[in-house]
């Protein structure tokens, strides 16, 4: 079972570019995922705040 | 007509005195050719492969200097604003400006360019197909730098934005402009010359359009 | 698609949408992940290939961008449609990220086979350049301070940059043939094996659901902004 995890991590001698390629796209989707998400949620409160001060 | 020709020969008296821009394009232009050198070493065979392509890059940059000045400086006189109501249609107004800035950008780079090939130990065969690029291709760097200037009219730090803009657009006058060279001195033809002008064409032509529709953007704001 | 004009209309129906939206990007891009990993390495280019299920899809959103942002610059142009503008201004990141990914994935892909991080062969440099096209739209409009004015003033630019585009395309691919580059990615084309197809496939169609869900999200946070920034004007006149 390790053997096999060993030899997936390793891409087959490749691993020092499969899995930066991997790192960096689930980074910037990730962030993008998560920016876009907090912006929202701010901009809700943000009105509800306003629409409950009017 | 005469609308046109006046704009024209005021823009390009305005041009062609001091501090007007077109010397300062003639030294930038000037300045990048030795520097070149200085930068990448003195090898003559490595200086005459890179001679179109430094040359090229020169002159799109030189052009882009005095951009920021073609409507700009109209502009924060009003003289916009006078020359819009005028009867000449705003993109003929743009063309005239187009051609302003390409006889006193374009048109004078290219002719000191020979003169800045020596310093790159062209061989002879290459001088032909050097001037002939830039002089097809220059106009191409005007018109799609005015429509930069256009759009960066009034802008906050639009200098800075304007060549960032332009640059990726003129890739195509670029690629094809100093590919010419390395064709000529192979003995080869790749058909650079005609897809340079070719794009400048099309360039001059639809500018004025989407210059002309940035200038009114601007002014009705 | 027109009745979804009111920003009313398109938070309704987004709302509802939305879930759905994201779900679906979630399961494509698990199962096409879950192939792709399994799938055994290529021949030729051993288990690089899989970089390619994430590179692939990403360059295809960095077009597809653009083109949705040049068709929304024309509608609001033309129309004055009101959601037309902001959805080209929310676009506009969004397409520029896609664009860094591919560009960074195509780097890496290609350093096993190149033996350097970075090649001009014509697709990496044709998206270098529209990564400068990118940067120089959002810089515009960051630049203009009427929204009204920045919008139809990047509607301009992203029109001139999709004309100019395959004629970029095209001078590029003419430039790399000329200076003889490097072996270019092949991917076989139509040739791909199915049991590469597939992993392709589903994580293209999860990239542009996942673009498609982060797009409506984006736009309905401008819109609530612009709410926002509606009832301080009114509160404040």
């Amino acid at each position: 079972m390790s053997h096999f995890l060993a030899q997936f991590l390793a891409m087959g001698g490749y691993a020092a570019f499969v899995w930066p390629a991997y790192g960096v796209t689930l980074a910037g989707l990730g962030a993008a995922t998560a920016l876009a998400w907090n912006a929202y949620a701010r901009a809700k409160a943000r009105l509800a705040a306003l629409e409950r001060a009017r | 007509m005469t609308a046109f020709r006046v704009l024209l020969l005021r823009d390009l008296r305005l041009a062609t005195r001091a501090g007007g821009g077109m010397m300062l394009a003639l030294a930038f232009f000037a300045g990048v050719a030795v520097l070149v050198p200085l930068g990448v070493g003195a090898d003559p065979r490595l200086l005459a492969r890179i001679a179109g392509g430094v040359l090229w890059v020169g002159a799109v940059l030189a052009g882009l200097l005095s951009l920021d000045r073609m409507f700009q400086a109209d502009y924060e006189d009003g003289s916009l604003d006078l020359i819009a109501l005028a009867p000449l249609s705003l993109e003929s107004t743009v063309l005239a400006k187009i051609a302003a800035h390409w006889l006193t950008t374009g048109l004078p780079l290219t002719l000191l360019s020979p003169v800045l090939a020596l310093l790159f130990d062209l061989p002879a065969r290459g001088y032909p197909a050097l001037v002939a690029s830039l002089a097809l291709g220059t106009p191409a760097v005007s018109a799609i730098g005015a429509i930069g200037a256009a759009l960066t009219l009034a802008v906050r730090r639009g200098g800075l934005i304007l060549p960032l803009i332009v640059l990726p657009l003129l890739a195509p006058a670029v690629i094809f402009g100093a590919g010419a060279v390395p064709a000529a001195l192979d003995g080869l033809s790749n058909g650079a010359l005609w897809l340079v002008a070719a794009f400048s064409t099309a360039a001059v032509l639809l500018s004025p359009f989407a210059a002309g529709a940035a200038v009114r953007l601007h002014l009705a704001g | 698609m027109f009745a979804l004009a009111n920003p009313k209309r398109f938070m309704d129906t987004t709302a509802a949408l939305l879930p759905w939206l994201a779900g679906a990007a979630a399961l494509f891009l698990a199962v096409g992940l879950y192939l792709g990993f399994t799938a055994p390495p290529d021949y030729q280019q051993g288990d690089t290939v899989k970089i390619m299920f994430i590179h692939v899809p990403a360059a295809w959103i960095a077009m597809l961008a653009y083109g949705l942002i040049a068709l929304a610059s024309l509608i609001g142009l033309v129309n004055r449609h009101p959601l037309a503008d902001v959805a080209a201004k929310t676009a506009a990141p969004l397409g520029a990220l896609f664009t860094a990914l591919a560009l960074i994935t195509g780097s890496l892909w290609g350093r096993p086979m190149w033996g350097t991080y970075w090649v001009w062969d014509a697709r990496l440099t044709s998206f270098l350049i529209l990564l400068l096209l990118y940067l120089g739209y959002i810089a515009l409009w960051n630049a203009i301070e009427d929204e009204v004015r920045a919008a139809r003033a990047c509607a301009i630019l992203a029109l001139v940059g999709v004309v100019n585009l395959p004629i970029i395309e095209f001078s590029v691919d003419w430039w790399n043939t000329l200076h003889q580059g490097e072996s270019i990615l092949r991917v076989g084309g139509p040739l791909i094996a199915g049991v590469f197809l597939w992993p392709l496939g589903l994580m293209a169609v999860g990239y542009t659901l996942l673009f498609v869900t982060l797009w409506i999200v984006r736009i309905r946070t401008e819109i609530l902004e612009r709410r926002a920034r509606a009832l301080i004007m009114q509160g404040t006149a």
